[in-house]
């Protein structure tokens, strides 16, 4: 592992934050009605875990891929902001044309496969694209992004077991925020440390990782990166939390979770701990991240008002576009 | 008889909630029905008032939630099983098809599978392509399974007190846009609706509307447009798909001599396509008319608003049928 630098230290500060600012404008975005529908996953609280995976990643070389919350995979991974934000419109310079929507991102030019919504549909993808990399000796590893409860369905059983016995270079990173929508780790999992499940699959365990610690999600990355390419698959499980609760049609987060989620903002704010992080390596560096955040802000503005001189895909042309191949 | 005006969500609550406190083999299970207080609201307050040997939140595992509710069924419990939404059915397609279908016949009668699974189905609201099905014609193709497609709040609490009582597994599917639209409903404890028994909701004598769940909806609203033009449309809502009472949709053509089937569906293999196929077998020397259907577009559901408004069938849609066969 090489050394971490200041530069790679502010880089995910400005990506952590333009992640947040993002999912700060799109939460209000639904509130206004500019985003429409009933699903909306924001990444706000799990920064760190994109950030810090992705910056091992070549892109266009190793690969990612997640379920419905995919936002920040998008853009850490650099996906316009604009073309994001166009997709959680619905519009047609959306990164899906707006056929997707916010929980299908997806950019092929970045070897991002998309957010998928079927809870584990993913998972055995995952193993099909490491299955690939070896086929071809490519040398790529695969990141995929496992909510806590997603280990409950035979997706990511089948798909862990057979990465095992073929030895993929597979990286499972679990996001385990605690909660399947309103149901707790432990409520849902007979063993609810999950990475433990890595043993019965053949698969390296890394163990638990503080998720809203950028530097140790990045070293944990490094360390499985090296290990998926000689050996085979990895799993990590990163702690976090989220932050707006399962999606906009979760209630409850702000009143039944309102204490817990007040206490990790206040102690385990991903963005909070990297900031200090910089600030003790550099006493004079405030100013520095106050830019960025001001710059940050401005790029979503940016974004959204590019998404709304979008227009929407009205076409029966567009409808039917892709259904299969021509 | 008394009545109550309810939302479909209400009724469902009623019947499931007064099944429960007659029978105590009647048991609910699912993600989120309890401390949540069920996804759709129709098991709330359950897990309070019966606590958790009869309320049961259970991981995101839809293949085990099938398959234990056939199991526990087999030996003498009741199951009303609760799959989220249908999409998440396919990931239980192998216990319902392959065992909750075919347990009673295989084994020659020695065992019964009286179970409910509750599914929630259909489209808007922008949930995109592996979010929007209403695929309960896969479901009607297999002998051996019931499936339930209340279209009133009467019905669905007629039917899903008939589902639980019966002996046979039910499919039973509720329209997600129904849950709010309130109707009213018999204030008996007993009221049934008879299992296969399609209901006539509207007489007319110049065409058949043939529909269940919401195209009932776009069918009552045709009929009201046709009337100001002084053309009469009988309504059949089915109610059930199987058993399909066709006898009642074959007296209402014979009368008739016109048809539109209107689903919410695809149209390939589909309940238009058997109805069609039915009523052209037996109804031949009444038609004045080829019959004709009305369904979704045939394309997976996009998530942009105006593509996805696109797709799905209105009334204006149903009254453009009719003109075309009058
Ligand atoms: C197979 C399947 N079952 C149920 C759902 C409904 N659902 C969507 S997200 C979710 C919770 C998933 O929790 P987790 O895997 O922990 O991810 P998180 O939302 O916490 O990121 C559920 C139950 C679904 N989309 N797919
Ligand atoms: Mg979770």
């Amino acid at each position: 592992m090489g050394q971490i630098t200041m530069e790679m230290l502010l880089d995910w500060y400005r990506q952590m934050v333009l992640i947040r600012e993002f999912e700060e404008a799109c939460q209000h975005l639904y509130e206004q009605k500019r985003i429409t529908g009933v699903y909306l996953h924001l990444y706000s609280g799990h920064e760190a875990i994109a950030v810090g995976a992705i910056a091992n990643m070549v892109i266009g070389k190793d690969h990612i891929i997640t379920a419905y919350r995919d936002h920040g995979i998008a853009l850490a991974i650099g996906c316009d902001p604009g073309a994001t934000m166009a997709e959680m419109m619905g519009k047609r310079d959306g990164l899906s044309g707006g056929k997707g929507g916010s929980m299908h991102l997806a950019s092929r030019r970045h070897n991002f496969w998309g957010g998928y919504a079927i809870v584990g549909g993913h998972l055995p993808l995952a193993t099909g694209l490491a299955l690939e990399s070896q086929y071809n000796e490519r040398g790529a590893v695969v990141i995929s992004m496992v909510g806590d409860g997603a280990t409950n369905n035979g997706y990511f059983h089948e798909a862990l077991n057979m990465s095992g016995v073929w030895r993929l270079p597979n990286i499972w990173i679990i996001e385990n925020n605690g909660y399947g929508m309103g149901t707790e780790v432990e409520r849902a999992s007979a063993n609810p440390i999950l990475h433990e499940r890595a043993k019965g699959y053949g698969t390296h365990d890394l163990g638990r990782i503080d998720g809203q610690d950028v530097v140790a999600v990045y070293e944990a990355v490094c360390a499985a990166k090296e290990y998926a390419l000689a050996y085979g698959p990895v799993l990590i499980e990163a702690m976090t939390y989220r932050y707006r609760g399962h999606g906009v049609s979760d209630k409850q987060y702000n009143t039944r979770l309102a204490q817990e989620l007040e206490e990790w903002k206040q102690t385990k704010d991903p963005i909070t701990i990297l900031a200090r992080r910089i600030l003790a390596q550099d006493p004079q560096a405030q100013p520095k991240l106050d830019q960025i955040t001001g710059e940050q802000h401005k790029v979503v503005e940016e974004a959204i008002a590019f998404a709304d001189n979008s227009p929407l895909p009205d076409t029966l042309e567009e409808l039917y576009a892709h259904i299969y191949v021509d | 008889m008394a009545v109550k005006n309810l939302p479909m969500r209400e009724a469902l609550h009623r019947a499931l909630h007064e099944e429960m406190i007659r029978d105590d083999r009647v048991y609910v299970m699912g993600q989120e029905v309890g401390r949540w207080q069920g996804t759709h609201r129709v098991t709330r307050g359950f897990l309070e008032e019966f606590g958790e040997r009869r309320v049961k939140d259970a991981p995101i595992s839809e293949m085990a939630i099938a398959g234990a509710a056939v199991g526990s069924a087999m030996a003498g419990l009741r199951p009303v099983a609760e799959i989220m939404t249908i999409n998440f059915a396919f990931l239980a397609l192998d216990a319902i098809i392959n065992h909750a279908a075919k347990i009673h016949y295989m084994f020659n009668g020695q065992f019964t599978v009286p179970m409910v699974l509750r599914v929630a189905s259909g489209w808007g609201d922008q949930a995109t392509a592996t979010h929007s099905h209403t695929p309960e014609p896969i479901f009607a193709h297999f002998p051996g399974l019931y499936v339930a497609t209340p279209a009133t709040p009467a019905d669905a609490y007629g039917m899903l007190k008939t589902s639980i009582r019966d002996d046979n597994p039910v499919l039973f599917s509720e329209s997600i846009g129904l849950y709010p639209k309130p109707g009213l409903v018999p204030d008996d404890p007993d009221y049934l609706v008879p299992i296969g028994k399609a209901d006539v909701k509207r007489e007319g004598q110049h065409v058949t509307l043939v529909t269940f769940a919401r195209g009932l909806e776009w069918c009552m609203g045709a009929a009201r447009e046709l009337e100001k033009e002084g053309v009469q449309a009988e309504v059949v809502d089915m109610r059930w798909l199987r058993p399909l009472d066709t006898e009642t949709v074959f007296a209402s053509v014979r009368k008739t001599n016109r048809a539109v089937i209107v689903e919410e569906a695809l149209p390939m293999y589909s309940f238009g396509s058997e109805l069609a196929a039915q009523i052209q077998e037996h109804c031949f020397d009444y038609l004045d008319a080829p019959v004709k259907r009305v369904s979704s577009l045939d394309v997976p559901v996009p998530y942009s608003k105006k593509l996805e408004d696109m797709v799905f069938p209105t009334a204006h849609k149903v009254v453009a049928a009719v003109k075309e066969i009058l």
